[in-house]
């Protein structure tokens, strides 16, 4: 439940993994990690695909990642005609983990560079609607 | 890889199972102006050209189509049902681009099991039929629905982010990609089935407008409308009904991660790797036996990712085959000589039929202009959505 709420535009309501949106409410940016295995992956998942156990926790992502690839959307699909332009970038994380997700506004278009360094923050995009987004490191 | 010998029976590498006995296209536009049955009996009426089949000789259909843009629900019975393949078993298949794909390898192995001696391939898909919201709102929905779509992701921007980390591990321009498009042109030219049928330079591409950087309109392929029909054979009449049968030597098939946050790498597409490796494997050949390739070339970036993901130049060297002229009419490995989805345009059912058709044909010897003087063995490299699914398929004449 809850993950109506994510993003500009959402298309799925329900997950087990509808608390991330909760914690992007509070602030915070949060993934899953395996009890058994240990392994954290992202997007979360609240079952363990490795191990079949469904026996997972929380935790934080933290640190500063690296830019991998960035693209920036001229013409958005339906529901993003008055974003365009936003970048989409793939960021990875030092725990070993990659996240998609848009790139700050505020960065300017030709100051991004494939390797700088940047973090994953929580976004309030509107009174009801959440996400999270890059900002420099 | 031992497995793939056992699952298709294999004792002999190079053992005729199945054959692709007739290959039919309609042309592709941008507006077909036909019903979806109109648009593939066109196809099939080319496919059943001059051999010698009898349309009740047909035991079932594959019907292909990356069904979310369908008007009609369910294509196939409504399909099987124009063509007049009455009361034959019928049934859809989709993996987006590379349908076609997948419903070669399903009639493949209806053959193969002996449950059909054969079986026909529909590829199809009418893009014409959506509105311009319609088309914005499936393009919402090109990546993951829960974990990329609420950021705007579209399928040009995955293959934009594919060109930005190539450009970032080997220094591959953006003019580099064009001269992609500028070589596809040349043969889109000679293709009287194909969307573009123009030359175009150069300074065309780069002055193009961006759609998603670093791509430009020129370096995307287009929407289309289009079918292909492809009929397939087991060895034993395949000869009776064409004096030139293609064998299918080798089927490779993989995936990898639909959400980009589960890739390794952007510059390589990991399951075009996979599927080259097991195509590769099970027809005894190598990248360096291929006479002619169709690779699948949504964007000018695939095209160059490709030659190295199928081992035609080793990675980061995509650029310089393409530089030198290697993969031209008359280079080592001559690539898309009907114009690539670049020119032909992108049915997304039909696309890879129309691949294997362009193989089919130039195994044949009957590509004139184009044709790649004794062409014995052709590759055909097909990916669904941002290298999602990858289909390589290996074709020979003897």
């Amino acid at each position: 439940m809850g993950f109506d709420k994510f993003g500009v535009k959402s298309f799925v309501s329900e997950s087990k993994a509808g608390e991330f949106v909760t914690f992007l409410e509070r602030g915070k940016v949060m993934t899953t990690r395996c009890k058994k295995c240990q392994r954290i992956t992202f997007p979360p998942k609240m079952d363990c695909g490795r191990c079949g156990l469904s026996d997972m926790e929380w935790v934080e992502i933290k640190g500063t990642g690296e830019l991998e690839t960035f693209t920036t959307v001229m013409f958005g699909p339906a529901g993003f005609e008055k974003e365009t332009p936003y970048t989409l970038a793939v960021v990875k994380f030092p725990a070993g983990i990659r996240i998609f997700g848009q790139m700050d506004k505020k960065i300017p278009i030709d100051e991004m560079r494939v390797g700088m360094g940047l973090k994953v923050v929580a976004l309030k995009i509107s009174q009801d609607r959440f996400s999270y987004q890059f900002e420099r490191a | 890889m031992k497995d793939y010998f056992h699952l298709l029976g294999r004792t002999d590498r190079m053992e005729k199972d199945v054959a692709i006995v007739g290959a039919g296209q309609s042309p592709f536009l941008r507006r077909c102006g036909v019903s979806i049955g109109e648009l593939c009996f066109w196809a099939f009426q080319e496919a059943m050209e001059g051999i010698h089949l009898k349309k009740e000789e047909i035991g079932a259909s594959v019907v292909c189509s990356a069904t979310e843009y369908d008007k009609q629900r369910s294509p196939a019975g409504v399909i099987s049902e124009y063509l007049h393949l009455k009361g034959k078993p019928t049934f859809c298949v989709e993996s987006l681009c590379s349908s076609s794909s997948s419903g070669l390898r399903a009639a493949y192995s209806l053959i193969k099991a002996g449950l059909h001696d054969v079986v026909t391939v529909i590829g199809f898909q009418k893009m014409s039929e959506l509105t311009s919201a319609e088309a914005a709102e499936r393009m919402g929905r090109s990546g993951d629905v829960m974990w990329e779509s609420p950021f705007g992701m579209t399928m040009p921007a995955a293959f934009a982010m594919f060109a930005r980390a190539h450009m970032a591990d080997y220094g591959t321009t953006e003019e580099q990609l064009a001269k992609v498009r500028v070589k596809n042109s040349i043969y889109g030219v000679l293709n009287d089935k194909a969307v573009f049928r123009k030359k175009v330079a150069l300074e065309e591409v780069m002055n193009s407008q961006t759609v998603v950087s670093p791509l430009k309109v020129l370096d995307c392929c287009a929407n289309a409308d289009g079918a292909v029909v492809l009929i397939l054979a087991n060895r034993n009449i395949a000869k009776r009904i064409t004096n030139k049968p293609i064998w299918i030597h080798g089927l490779g098939a993989s995936s990898s991660s639909a959400t980009l946050s589960g890739r390794q790498t952007y510059s390589s597409i990991a399951c075009a790797r996979e599927a080259a490796k097991i195509a590769y494997e099970i027809a005894g050949v190598g990248p360096e036996d291929i006479d002619v390739a169709e690779v699948h070339d949504c964007f000018t970036i695939t095209e160059i990712i490709n030659y190295e993901d199928l081992g035609f130049a080793k990675p980061g060297e995509g650029v310089r085959l393409l530089e030198d002229k290697e993969t031209y009419l008359g280079g080592k490995i001559p690539v898309n000589l009907d114009g690539g989805l670049l020119c032909k345009g992108h049915p997304i059912g039909a696309t890879g039929g129309g691949q294997i058709r362009t193989i089919v044909k130039q195994l044949r010897g009957e590509c004139g202009e184009t044709q790649v003087a004794n062409a014995r063995i052709g590759l055909v490299h097909n990916l669904g959505g941002p290298g999602v699914y990858c289909f390589v398929t290996i074709l020979g004449r003897d």
